[in-house]
């Protein structure tokens, strides 16, 4: 099933794409933040807290405040050497005030740039060998096939989030999501430790990461499929929670280049640094994003706003290709939000859902199922939830994210994400190849659709270019959500590097990135 | 009352309907944290005995890898009285919105003040925003739309103290809060901390106080100490009429 769109068209969809980014990447270069010089001594070693549970990475970044512009990591990789010490041990004595390293200087800036490095590339090791054992697993267990299966576990506690996700896993699940708790994305540090608290989801912490890891690796064992693993690169900690997923092999990342600014109000700048840093880290270690335009259409509407959604597709897909990630990383996120009791909705869905297929070809495209129509008739929604399978199935998406009957509820319960997992089941199985089967009508009402949207898009992309991205979020263009560029949370996190800001870990990245593609 | 298939209905002792009169028939699901087996359903049997139900049957069992899923039919024997219910209800007529605007006119003679927001660290401006928001809601144009209603919506994510400083400032006539997220009883903290803090500021005998959201009840808002609360399917005009009407009945100007 091809709609056959103008190929001219898209090409030239993508090329106003880079005209709307470029300008944006030149202010990322020219800055750091707060979280990229956290993730960046991260992924030299450093973790672990104080006794009031500040990180250390915190709390070096805090103590160096005023010389972010030089890049902190060269400036704690000799302080550490120096000493003698280990970088945690120098945390703790900066954390107790016994080392003061406002004014240390290196006395060679080559040296310290040097013993950085060489933390760096030591830690970035277990990267690497995170990236051959999730390869390794592949190749001995295989794979779902697409649409590939992801649910959610959002207990709160790590412990009973593993019940549940194994338990998923048999049922069929390919992906385990593990959802964060309320409002982590405005904390700006990343909790330490194993944790069994939290409200609406369960704390990223590496902890954690690492038990749910185990625990999936485990099950793909047992089900003899690779089952991976998600969690959210996204908020005021971006790249940290990225390293932090690096390390620990998760295999896919919810990372957006506007969501922070639009649903969280976050500053627009830090965000924009933040997600490339973080894009970076996941090229390296292989990470599949997933973008979130689906939020889009819970504060527009689904018609209306369709073309804002491949619009925003491009946006995303521009900045991931800036920071090296390739199209099969690129989850890029639609969704099945058209008001249901309207004539025709499914018509709108499915041309939708074509859309996006054909204009991303080579990516593991990110579906997501209804959920702002979704409510207490839990009946209603098992059936929305099967055309939304059936829909995912007949046009070839790549993650399937399964709609709860009871999302307009609570989190899910174990028995929802159960008969999630059959209806996807059903629905897939039942129509398989299908679609080889189906052509589209020429000149049909789908055509006319998705060739407007895709117009639309265009225009959409030729207004941003002309007034700047930043001005196209202040307007209000995406999700009809206001942000000034000067406003949001953790602006003052935003530093502009200095001639001489130092932080190996970019040329790493870099040249790993860029000489294995 | 009424009469079904030649049985009265009893309005003193009403039963569950599934087939015929006075039957009790109910549907449930859920899962045992067990493996599947015979022994397993016949927990589930058990359960739903235990729950009240008669003749319980486990009509669908499912492994699910550990634990087990069971849909399960049966009857129950109890009733409710109908006529001993009362439920508090937000009443009074429900003005269009150029009749709210006309009776605000007549009645207050200026603008009336209404401030909004979703507070705490509650994310979720859709609900706030169909109130309040010029667009409105499937149809239904929001507070802002109003001539005779200054409404000012401060979004999601707004401390208790930040909106209520707000009101203050602009001297509010009423203050509609926001709360969607209720795992934990989160919303029951925020929304009970907001009341807190109106009281202790000694406004709250000159503001109408009103909450919202999906799992928002009107007995509930009211045992929190709010003058209303409003759920699903609540528009613009719901809330403009009860703020003119509570205000009249206070003898605000
Ligand atoms: C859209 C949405 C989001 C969007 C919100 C976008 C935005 N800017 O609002 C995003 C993606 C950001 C989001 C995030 C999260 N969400 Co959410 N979200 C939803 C969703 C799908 C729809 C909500 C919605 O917009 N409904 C439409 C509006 C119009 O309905 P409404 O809010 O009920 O409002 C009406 C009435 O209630 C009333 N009303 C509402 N407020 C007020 C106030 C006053 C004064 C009055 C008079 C009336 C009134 O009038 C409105 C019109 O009739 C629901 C699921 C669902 N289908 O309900 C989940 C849901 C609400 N979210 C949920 C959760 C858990 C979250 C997260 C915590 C997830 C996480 N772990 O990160 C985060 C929240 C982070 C945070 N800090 O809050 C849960 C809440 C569970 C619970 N009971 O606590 C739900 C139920 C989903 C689920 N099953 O898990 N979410």
């Amino acid at each position: 099933m091809h709609l056959g769109l103008d190929p001219g068209k898209i090409r030239h969809a993508r090329e106003i794409a880079r005209a709307i980014t470029e300008p944006i990447l030149i202010k990322i270069l020219a800055h750091t933040t707060d979280s990229v010089e956290r993730a960046t001594l991260r992924l030299m070693g450093l973790d672990g807290a104080d006794e009031d549970d500040i990180p250390y990475p915190n709390i070096l970044v805090r103590h160096l405040r005023d010389r972010l512009g030089e890049g902190l990591a060269p400036l704690v990789a000799q302080a550490a050497k120096d000493r003698g010490l280990s970088l945690r041990e120098l945390a703790y004595g900066v954390s107790e005030e016994k080392i003061d390293l406002r004014d240390f200087q290196p006395a060679d800036r080559d040296a310290a740039g040097a013993e950085c490095e060489r933390l760096l590339r030591e830690n970035i090791r277990r990267v690497e060998r995170q990236v051959a054992a999730r390869d390794g697993f592949v190749r001995e267990l295989g794979q779902g096939e697409p649409p590939w299966l992801y649910v959610i576990v959002a207990t709160g506690n790590i412990y009973e989030d593993v019940v549940q996700a194994q338990m998923a896993a048999r049922q069929g699940a390919d992906i385990i999501a593990v959802i964060r708790s309320t409002a982590q994305s405005l904390l700006d540090y990343v909790p330490e430790g194993i944790t069994t608290t939290g409200f609406g989801g369960t704390y990223a912490t590496q902890a954690n990461f690492r038990v749910m890891r185990e625990a999936l690796d485990e099950v793909s064992r047992e089900v003899g499929r690779y089952i991976r693993l998600v969690n959210y690169a996204s908020g005021l900690c971006m790249p940290e929670i990225a390293a932090m997923g690096a390390l620990e092999r998760l295999d896919m990342m919810l990372n957006d280049s506007m969501y922070g600014i639009l649903f969280r109000d976050i500053n627009p700048l830090r965000t924009f640094i933040d997600q490339h840093l973080s894009r970076m880290i996941s090229a390296y270690a292989r990470i599949i994003i997933n973008t979130g335009e689906d939020n889009y259409l819970t504060t527009a509407d689904a018609v209306e706003a369709a073309h804002t959604v491949l619009a925003s597709d491009l946006i995303n897909e521009r900045f991931a290709h800036e920071a090296g990630l390739p199209a099969d990383l690129m989850g890029l996120g639609h969704a099945f939000e058209v008001y249901p009791e309207m004539t025709d909705s499914y018509l709108y869905e499915l041309a939708q859902a074509l859309l996006i297929r054909e204009v991303f070809p080579d990516h593991p495209i990110k579906f997501m199922p209804p959920t702002k129509h979704m409510t207490g008739d839990i009946f209603r929604g098992y059936a929305l939830n099967a055309m939304f399978n059936f829909t995912g199935v007949l046009t070839g998406q790549s993650i399937q994210l399964l709609g709860m009957l009871t999302e307009a509820m609570h989190t899910p319960f174990l028995m929802d994400r159960a008969l999630a997992i059959n209806n996807a089941r059903l629905m897939f199985n039942a129509a398989r190849h299908l679609a080889e089967n189906l052509e589209i009508k020429p000149h049909s009402w789908l055509l006319q659709r998705s060739a407007e949207v895709l117009d639309r898009a265009i225009t959409m992309l030729e207004r941003i270019a002309e007034i700047g991205l930043f001005q196209a979020i202040a307007d209000g263009m995406f999700a009809d959500i206001k942000r000034p560029p000067e406003g949001g949370k953790g602006g003052d996190g935003v530093v502009l590097k200095s001639a001489d800001y130092a932080n190996p870990l970019l040329k790493i990245l870099t040249e790993k990135v860029h000489g294995r593609h | 009352m009424a009469v079904i298939r030649g049985k009265q209905l009893d309005l003193t002792k009403v039963r569950p309907y599934g087939d015929s009169i006075n039957d009790g028939a109910l549907q449930l699901s859920f899962t045992l944290p067990i493996p599947l087996t015979p022994e397993a359903v016949e927990a589930a049997r058990q359960m739903a005995q235990k729950l009240g139900l008669r003749d319980p049957s486990v009509v669908h069992s499912q492994d699910l890898g550990g634990f087990s899923f069971f849909i399960v039919y049966g009857h129950t024997d109890r009733s409710v009285d109908m006529t001993q219910i009362q439920v508090p209800k937000v009443e009074g007529k429900v003005f269009s919105r150029p009749e709210a605007d006309q009776e605000i006119r007549r009645r207050f003679g200026r603008l009336l003040v209404v401030v909004g927001a979703c507070i705490g660290t509650d994310a979720h401006t859709v609900g706030i925003d169909a109130i309040m928001n010029m667009k409105g809601y499937k149809g239904h144009y929001g507070l802002e739309r109003y001539v005779m209603i200054d409404a000012r919506n401060l979004g999601a994510q707004v401390p208790p103290e930040a909106l209520l400083d707000y009101a203050i400032k602009h001297r509010a006539d009423a203050m509609l809060v926001s709360q969607v997220v209720t795992e934990k009883g989160f919303h029951r903290q925020n929304l009970s901390r907001m009341v807190e803090l109106v009281e202790a500021s000694g406004i709250r005998d000159h503001m109408i106080l009103i909450c919202g959201g999906p799992r928002i009840e009107h007995k509930l808002a009211l045992e929190l100490g709010y003058d209303a609360g409003f759920g699903r399917g609540t528009y613009a005009e719901h809330v403009a009429s009860f703020i003119i009407d509570k205000m009249t009945e206070r003898g605000l100007t």
